[in-house]
């Protein structure tokens, strides 16, 4: 769930980012710049705190909702490496394709919609699927905002578990479910890559 | 805006074009009547696709006029994108776009720019790709196609929005030998039916048998222009005859 949401506010931020990172408009290259720099530069967990903690006690605001932060958090940190991974994708696509876009009359923004981004993402899903499994094993550094019982972290479970019962099992447990998690995730993304390769 | 039938549809006036210290283009004026057939010669590095990039603002000139039907396109206030529909453009690199089929290339400027329904946005692609030859490739990729399809792939998409004029790149030149002929094909018959053709190419051939005038450029000027029998056959300028030669050389050897 946390990875899901993440995912969600990290794509779209990073999508925004990239652009904004390519736009001939320097402010909002050098505010995407910027952005990336610091949460690429930050550990993930000094960023899961100010969002979770420091925020709130000094700006009396907290992202609502049970896996809010959490998610706020990871989102941004992970908007960082992907609107890069976007961007790489967005360069990889041919000058030419812009050009035969925008010489049918599509506006700018309509050939990168239209044109230059469903190129680009073909180009991105084998690092991006990297990002998103990145992004599944860190919701486990989210044990550290403490969670309600609906939204228990699995490795916080599992520690739990391993100092209830001096016993490791619960911790190997915990890396079994990360992994049943993950593989079954790169396999449909090896799926969905070999199709495309067939379209083209 | 009543049409005024001795207006230009193209019409370039003391263009020039610096990229950082170069000079592509050192003051080119050109002008290009309705139904009227140009080709463009010249060596390698003349700017003559600098030239044509311009006519649809690909390249910002650095200074000069480019008028559109009597449209400054150089204004500010001028909507580039509403006069690129005007303007058909068939690149060297096809630059068909990948993702999509040969249905789906003809039609996405219909749909989007022009906001037609799919169903008439289709019609009009089968129309066109029926008349570049290609009506049984609809729903193929490009890259399943030979390098001769592809261009006239990209000469249907063009078609399909109407336009009242073309801009051809060195089309023919990323194509093997032997698919040149059916592109050239294409575009003879296009030049047959009215339209209105800017043409750079190192096809001689086509130029004299097509072009209503050649136009022979060399280090950003325009050298020479003239009926294809004069500016071909009987060049006044010594750089245009010693180009003809290079050119004629090879074509022997």
């Amino acid at each position: 769930m946390f990875t899901v949401l993440a995912f969600a506010v990290g794509f779209v931020l990073a999508l925004m980012l990239a652009i904004m990172r390519l736009s001939p408009l320097r402010p909002y290259r050098w505010f995407a710049a910027a952005w990336i720099e610091v949460f690429r530069g930050l550990p993930a967990l000094v960023t899961i705190f100010t969002i979770g903690y420091a925020v709130p006690i000094a700006l009396g605001f907290r992202v609502p909702g049970v896996y809010g932060p959490g998610a706020m958090a990871l989102g941004i940190v992970y908007s960082a490496y992907m609107a890069e991974t976007i961007r790489a994708g967005i360069e990889a696509v041919p000058r030419g394709q812009r050009e035969a876009a925008r010489s049918l009359g599509m506006t700018s923004a309509r050939s990168l919609v239209s044109i230059v981004l469903p190129q680009a993402f073909r180009i991105i899903i084998p690092p991006l699927t990297n990002e998103v499994v990145a992004l599944i094993k860190d919701t486990s550094l989210l044990y550290v905002l403490g969670t309600t019982a609906s939204t228990i972290e699995i490795t916080k479970f599992a520690r739990e578990g391993v100092s209830r019962t001096f016993n490791i099992t619960p911790l190997l447990a915990g890396a079994l479910v990360y992994l049943a998690i993950t593989i079954p995730l790169t396999r449909a993304v090896g799926l969905l890559e070999r199709r495309n390769r067939r379209a083209r | 805006m009543p049409d005024d039938p001795t207006r230009p549809d193209i019409e370039v006036v003391d263009l020039r074009k610096r990229f950082g210290p170069l000079e592509v283009l050192n003051g080119v004026s050109l002008t290009v009547q309705p139904s009227e057939v140009v080709c463009v010669i010249g060596p390698s590095g003349s700017g003559k696709s600098t030239l044509l990039r311009c006519v649809n603002r690909l390249e910002e000139p650095t200074s000069g006029s480019i008028r559109i039907e009597g449209d400054d396109i150089l204004d500010p206030e001028c909507d580039i994108d509403r006069v690129r529909r005007k303007i058909g453009m068939v690149f060297q690199a096809f630059n068909l776009f990948p993702h999509l089929t040969v249905l789906g290339n003809c039609t996405i400027a219909q749909r989007k720019v022009l906001g037609r329904p799919r169903t008439l946005a289709e019609r009009t692609a089968r129309e066109m790709l029926e008349r570049v030859g290609l009506a049984d490739k609809v729903d193929e990729h490009p890259v399943r196609l030979s390098g001769g399809q592809q261009q006239r792939v990209a000469i249907a998409r063009a078609l399909c929005l109407h336009p009242d004029m073309m801009l051809f790149d060195e089309v023919t030149s990323a194509l093997d030998p032997e698919l040149v002929g059916e592109v050239l094909a294409s575009m003879r018959q296009l030049a047959d039916e009215g339209m209105t053709m800017l043409v750079v190419t190192h096809e001689m051939g086509f130029a004299r048998r097509v072009a209503d005038r050649v136009v022979f450029m060399d280090e950003g000027l325009i050298v020479e222009e003239g009926p294809p029998e004069q500016v071909l056959d009987a060049p006044r300028e010594a750089r245009t005859r010693r180009f003809l030669q290079q050119v004629g050389e090879r074509d022997e050897a």
